[in-house]
């Protein structure tokens, strides 16, 4: 077994994913294929190579510091879920 | 005249000349789409009104002489993960499904000074993550083909409604094939250009190191038309790059002389799909005939590329998809006792069976104890990966493959074993681990009468290599003429 239900209930819980009985029975074992599929990596030898995380060459993009018009907040709040006063409003965080 | 049926570059011709306007064009699609779209289920959201109030306005310019764009009055159809101001952008998923963009994507405003006509956001696999739009919230959708099979994934939607007249053209998105293996499916031309070569800015994002949006189109020259069009550096994506738009319709030519052609082996090996091999070996004879010479590559790391991919993806989407915590936008489950609650059913509510695995996969490939041997490890090879495509264009200017290794498969039939839906991908995911363009384009049938797709690849920034090849291929033969029976 590459991965077992409680390393899949652990993970869950880092991705903040609720899972039902079923769905980790499922996806423990669906998990387990895939990760013995990418065992096949394992084949290769890496150790002097360099990792690539992007393919061209990145570079910072700057602009000027000058004040510029952004997006109107009853613009944006119209899409939450829930608002008061011109803030999100989420369960008590603070006790 | 059926004016639906028509490419952009015959439209606009009409158009121009005014023999049409925009509005006959805009209503003849619409009247399309009534009939077809109870069968293919292309669209998620149509923008009816808008679109005739657009046509409108543009025949309005085009009458009193005003400047118009070179795609004018021409109905586009956008995938559901790119963001038109005003309208809903779903990614056919529940948590987004009343999340209203309050913005333009770069590319819809691209469109816009083109003046072209939004049809509507068409469906997709839920957040691009498929390959088949099998897993949108909101249904499936039908390859045109044949009612009974995929129209592949996840841009599936933008094939499906381009194939079936349904659209003249449309943008999708791909990220390890969802622009070019939906194509091939339906028998449409798909191009996924460099990384950085269009903007993703307002692109929903799925694995930002692999994102491109492109075009779905009926032929080359829309293609080519399109990428005029939104190729185009912009400084609110940090991954565009800066470099002028070419007028990708000068490469628009028939002569192949001189030009070097590789035959990757590793994409041609035993027990592939007869019908997809004959059809693109044919393919390869008529390059060879037009003055292309065919050179016998090897890719030694393209057994790698699928395992790869999917570690890398999926991390990068378990970063990307954090955000749908239910606090800002979209679906907020209605029961919590707490916030971490609320993020946890949330999330557990909102997301389908393909995105929570992926997720899941993403989340333990980064979590402590095991970044190393996977997204590290993955990371490595992906510069194997790209080292092999840096060798390869030394010696040829395209490389030609299958885009997948079979043609579209029956509804269901790999819903539940997630391996064998991600082998759909084995041919075009290697394009997007190296960032390099790739183009998709009909090169035959099966027995069945389902399209076959020819996949044709370049260096970085060299989209117009790949448009001559297609061009010269397109012009000799008659596949992308043909007409699914609806």
């Amino acid at each position: 077994m590459k991965i077992t239900s409680k390393e899949v209930e652990y993970v869950a819980r880092l991705a903040r994913l609720s899972l039902s009985e079923k769905e980790k029975e499922k996806m423990t074992a669906q998990l387990d294929s895939i990760l013995q599929y990418m065992d096949t990596l394992n084949k290769l030898d890496t150790n002097n190579i360099e990792p690539t995380s992007h393919v061209l060459p990145l570079n910072n993009v700057w602009r000027e510091d000058v004040a510029r018009p952004s997006t109107p907040r009853d613009k944006i709040l119209a899409n939450a879920p829930d608002q008061a006063e011109g803030f999100y409003k989420v369960k008590k965080v603070i006790e | 005249m059926e004016l639906f049926r028509l490419t952009a570059h015959e439209l606009s011709e009409k158009i121009t000349k005014q023999e049409v306007t925009a509005q006959e064009v805009t209503t003849s699609v619409f009247q399309r789409i009534e009939t077809m779209e109870p069968k293919v289920k292309a669209y998620v959201t149509l923008l009816k009104e808008n679109a005739l109030q657009q046509a409108e306005t543009i025949d309005q310019k085009i009458k009193t002489g005003e400047k118009t764009g070179a795609l004018a009055g021409i109905p586009i159809a956008i995938k559901d993960n790119m963001n038109i101001k005003g309208v809903k952008s779903t990614c056919s998923s529940k948590i987004l499904n009343n999340f209203i963009s309050p913005y333009n994507a770069t590319v819809i405003d691209l469109l816009k000074k083109q003046d072209m006509v939004f049809i509507g956001k068409t469906n997709m696999d839920e957040f691009a993550m498929g390959s088949s739009t099998e897993t949108s919230y909101f249904g499936k959708t039908y390859n045109p083909w044949n009612l009974e099979t995929i129209p592949g994934g996840s841009s599936g939607g933008s094939a499906a409604s381009v194939a079936a007249d349904e659209a003249i053209l449309a943008l999708g998105s791909d990220t390890g094939g969802s622009i070019r293996q939906p194509a091939s499916c339906c028998g449409i031309v798909g191009l996924k250009p460099t990384y950085g070569r269009v903007s993703r800015f307002g692109l929903v994002a799925f694995a930002s190191s692999l994102d491109q949006i492109g075009p779905l189109t009926k032929d080359v020259q829309d293609a080519a038309l399109l990428m005029n069009a939104i190729a185009v550096y912009d400084n609110n994506d940090s991954t565009s790059v800066n470099i002028p738009t070419p007028d990708y319709t000068k490469s628009l030519i028939k002569d192949l002389t001189g030009l070097k052609i590789g035959i990757p082996k590793e994409y041609f090996v035993a027990g592939m799909d007869k019908e997809v091999e004959q059809s693109v070996r044919e393919a390869i004879n008529l390059l060879e005939k037009q003055g292309a010479k065919i050179i016998e590559i090897s890719l030694p790391h393209t057994e790698y590329c699928l395992a790869v991919y999917y570690i890398l993806a999926p991390s990068e989407a378990s970063a990307n998809l954090a955000r749908y915590d239910g606090v800002k936008y979209g679906y907020r489950t209605p029961e919590a006792k707490d916030l971490l609650e609320q993020y946890e059913k949330t999330r557990g509510e909102g997301f389908g069976p393909e995105v929570k695995r992926r997720i899941m996969l993403g989340t333990y490939a980064l979590s402590s104890g095991y970044y190393d041997a996977y997204y590290l490890k993955a990371q490595k090879v992906r510069t194997l990966i790209k080292n092999d495509f840096d060798e390869a264009f030394k010696n040829v200017d395209a490389i030609v493959t299958p885009t997948a290794p079979t043609a579209a498969f029956k509804i269901g039939e790999k819903t539940d074993d997630p391996l064998q839906m991600y082998l759909s991908d084995i041919f075009t995911i290697s394009v997007n681990l190296a960032g390099i363009p790739a183009l998709s384009m009909p090169c035959g049938f099966t027995r069945n009468k389902m399209p076959i797709g020819l996949q044709i690849m370049a260096k970085h920034f060299a989209e117009e290599t790949i448009f001559k090849v297609a061009y010269a291929y397109e012009q000799n033969t008659a596949w992308h003429k043909e007409k699914p029976k609806l």
